[in-house]
């Protein structure tokens, strides 16, 4: 399959097909994070990740009408905005979701399953309602249009760059909030042990719904970021939800480095297999090493050792 | 696991008690009496695809209820039940002579169109009725028992095998329509038109199906009663309360999972024959993530723990979901979505837990020693 390119030409697709592969990663890194500190740290599975990500996008999508309306003149940085308003909003509706439904559910996992699913089933129903059926995407700010070109065959776009800029500033972000501040020693200390934690004076309840707030915002956040490289529609959410748990659970549930490891390595997988495959094959292929390698290797590839 | 109630009180030793005796009777009075009187015969025929899902269900209670075990891949199982079906069928309807204007005549109309010229190796067996049988319910068994032993063995459990069950469901879906020269692609295998020479498409063919599926839905929810009364039953419910207790009794906890999952699999992939011949086609958007949910929605609002339960909830919520989506599609979304959250939050034991818990000391009340006419458990 390699006879008919040269070497040039050869190289260049490879270095095309990885940075696909890198776009990709930060779409997945971005999507996995916030489902890695809700389901790898509390333990929850929230089915309705994917809809919180696109109540980010909804809400970048709304930010970039009004200030098209009435800002014009501040339209190159409304992404900016549009970006804390959706950590905010899908953060608010995430510990309300945590204070009505998942806090009853702690202890009954599958039942938080399938009723996050319900929950989202609902969600989708209300953009369905709110924005119609179709999608929608956002007018790009003029600097990130474009791209750089590299070699006269190999051309990043800038949109790619961006979103991979904002996938690693999230996750240092994130690291540091985990590993550096006081709230992310009482998520470590409640995950550790709920019930020492709770006795040395650490407000698990609090706690909890913090962390299931920040993880949603996280993915708000996601859902911006998404509306730089496509549309947004009511149900896309639905598409990445497998992708997203199956990222975090090869990475090992509770690691944070693991889920980033295992987003680069699917999606580099994925991305090469593409260029020699069917987008379908590409995907059933890398999904199929995925589960195949959990099958082996139940704990991921980066396994966090806890006492149960 | 013990915020789940116990199914059976232990004393019980018979096949039925009369409780369950008296719900089956009534199971039966809708199912074989009522509903084919009520009804016309396209009523009836949706009737009888809501009762090939009630095999998933059914499954479903083993699985989930009395195992603990939630698979979210039913629909994988259901699909492959199904498609080998379909393909006999659509063999049968392919035959040289109804396929004439087709480029390379004798071969299923959408391999013609997909530029193939010649049936695949894997299609040939299935112009056996006898093999076709076999594989309905082998390959999906195989299946199972290939992830169950993968993961059980492993000790991997709960949530875990939750996602990726779905996970595989996905995968199939996308390779089903990505492969759409041997599989029909996105549209499924459509236009089955006779088995065996019968024609299905008539509303007599359909009411007679009805009628079978309805005869061996009973033959199955009779098998999952001999499993749940049995000794294997019994383990099955102390290993979804205290797996490590089963385990250092000295069962082997993994084979007891392997098993039920299996069943599970096999009565999933006996519904989905009977879709197949019910309705006459299978598609993708029967086996990915979606109807694999839901598959699990209705064994919970029946009750996940009572296997007729399992037939009303499954009965019950299809015929909701075609009537309200006929008239307002949207409210149904909120219903379907209500419906997940309230099954968990306000009643977990479904149908059967309301009626054991509200309906059933109504009749103890009023007549001492007289079981209710309508099915607990």
């Amino acid at each position: 399959m390699f006879a008919d390119y040269s070497w040039g030409e050869l190289l260049s697709i490879f270095a095309m097909q990885g940075f696909a592969g890198l776009i990709l990663f930060s779409v997945f890194v971005l999507m996995a994070l916030g489902l890695a500190i809700i389901f790898g740290q509390m333990g929850v599975i929230n089915m309705a990740h994917g809809e919180f990500m696109i109540l980010g996008a909804y809400v970048t999508y709304l930010v970039s009408r009004l200030f098209e309306t009435y800002l014009p003149s501040l339209f190159g940085i409304y992404f900016f905005v549009a970006m804390a308003l959706a950590f905010v909003v899908a953060g608010a509706l995430g510990m309300l979701v945590e204070w009505a439904l998942i806090r009853r559910l702690y202890k009954r996992p599958l039942d938080t399953l399938l009723a996050t699913w319900g929950l989202s089933l609902i969600l989708q129903q209300i953009f369905r309602s709110v924005f119609g059926a179709r999608e929608v995407g956002v007018t790009i700010p003029q600097w990130m249009m474009g791209s750089l070109p590299l070699t006269d065959m190999i051309e990043v776009p800038i949109n790619g760059l961006f979103v991979m800029a904002l996938a690693m500033g999230i996750s240092l972000a994130i690291y540091l909030l985990m590993f550096r501040s006081r709230w992310g020693l009482q998520v470590r200390a409640v995950v550790a042990n709920r019930v020492m934690a709770d006795a040395v004076g650490i407000n698990t309840g609090r706690t909890d719904r913090l962390t299931f707030g920040i993880g949603c915002g996280v993915a708000g956040v996601a859902g911006a970021a998404f509306t730089m490289i496509g549309s947004t529609g009511p149900t896309s959410g639905q598409l990445y939800i497998v992708d997203t748990f199956l990222v975090v659970v090869f990475g090992g549930a509770g690691s944070l480095i693991g889920t980033i490891a295992s987003a680069f390595s699917i999606s580099q997988a994925q991305s090469f297999l593409e260029f020699f495959l069917s987008g379908s094959m590409a995907k059933v292929l890398t999904l199929l090493g995925v589960v195949g390698i959990l099958m082996v290797r139940p704990q991921g590839l980066f396994a966090l050792k806890l006492r149960k | 696991m013990s915020d789940f109630p116990a199914m059976a009180p232990g004393r019980e030793t018979g096949f039925l008690n009369r409780t369950e005796m008296l719900g089956a009777a009534a199971l039966a009075l809708v199912i074989f009496v009522l509903l084919p009187l009520a009804l016309d015969p396209f009523r009836l025929n949706l009737f009888g695809k809501y009762l090939t899902y009630a095999f998933v269900a059914v499954g479903l209670v083993l699985c989930w209820g009395a195992g603990g075990i939630l698979s979210l891949g039913q629909g994988v199982f259901f699909g492959l039940g199904g498609y080998a079906l379909a393909m006999f069928l659509k063999l049968e309807a392919s035959t040289p002579e109804a396929t004439a204007i087709q480029s390379t005549p004798g071969i299923p109309d959408f391999m013609d169109w997909n530029q193939i010229t010649a049936l695949p190796g894997w299609w040939q067996p299935f112009h056996s009725l006898g093999f076709t049988i076999f594989a309905v319910v082998a390959v999906p068994v195989i299946f199972a028992f290939i992830i169950g032993t993968a993961m059980f063995r492993r000790r991997v459990g709960g949530v875990y095998f939750s996602i990726i069950t779905q996970a595989i469901a996905a995968i199939l879906t996308i390779l089903i329509i990505g492969q759409q020269g041997y599989t029909g692609g996105v549209n499924g295998i459509t236009d089955l038109r006779t088995l065996k020479g019968w024609d299905i498409r008539t509303d007599e063919a359909k009411t007679a199906l009805y009628f079978f599926n309805g005869a061996l839905l009973f033959a199955c929810l009779a098998l999952a009663q001999f499993v749940r009364r049995s000794k294997l039953g019994r383990i099955l419910i102390a290993m979804r309360d205290r797996e490590d207790r089963v385990r250092f009794s000295g069962y082997d906890v993994a084979s007891f999972k392997i098993f039920v999952f299996c069943l599970g699999a096999a009565f999933a992939a006996i519904g989905g024959a009977m879709f197949t011949l019910q309705v006459g086609f299978m598609s993708p958007s029967f086996v990915g993530i979606v109807p694999s949910i839901e598959m699990v929605i209705f064994c919970a609002v029946g009750g996940r723990n009572s296997i007729l339960g399992a037939v009303w909830g499954t009965l019950l919520v299809n015929w909701a979901k075609t009537t309200f989506s006929e008239g307002f599609p949207e409210l149904w979304q909120f219903g379907m979505g209500a419906l997940f959250i309230a099954v968990v939050l306000v009643f977990p034991d479904g149908l059967a837990g309301l009626w054991k818990s509200h309906v059933e000391p109504l009749f103890g009340r009023l007549k001492p020693r007289t079981s209710a006419p309508q099915p607990a458990e």
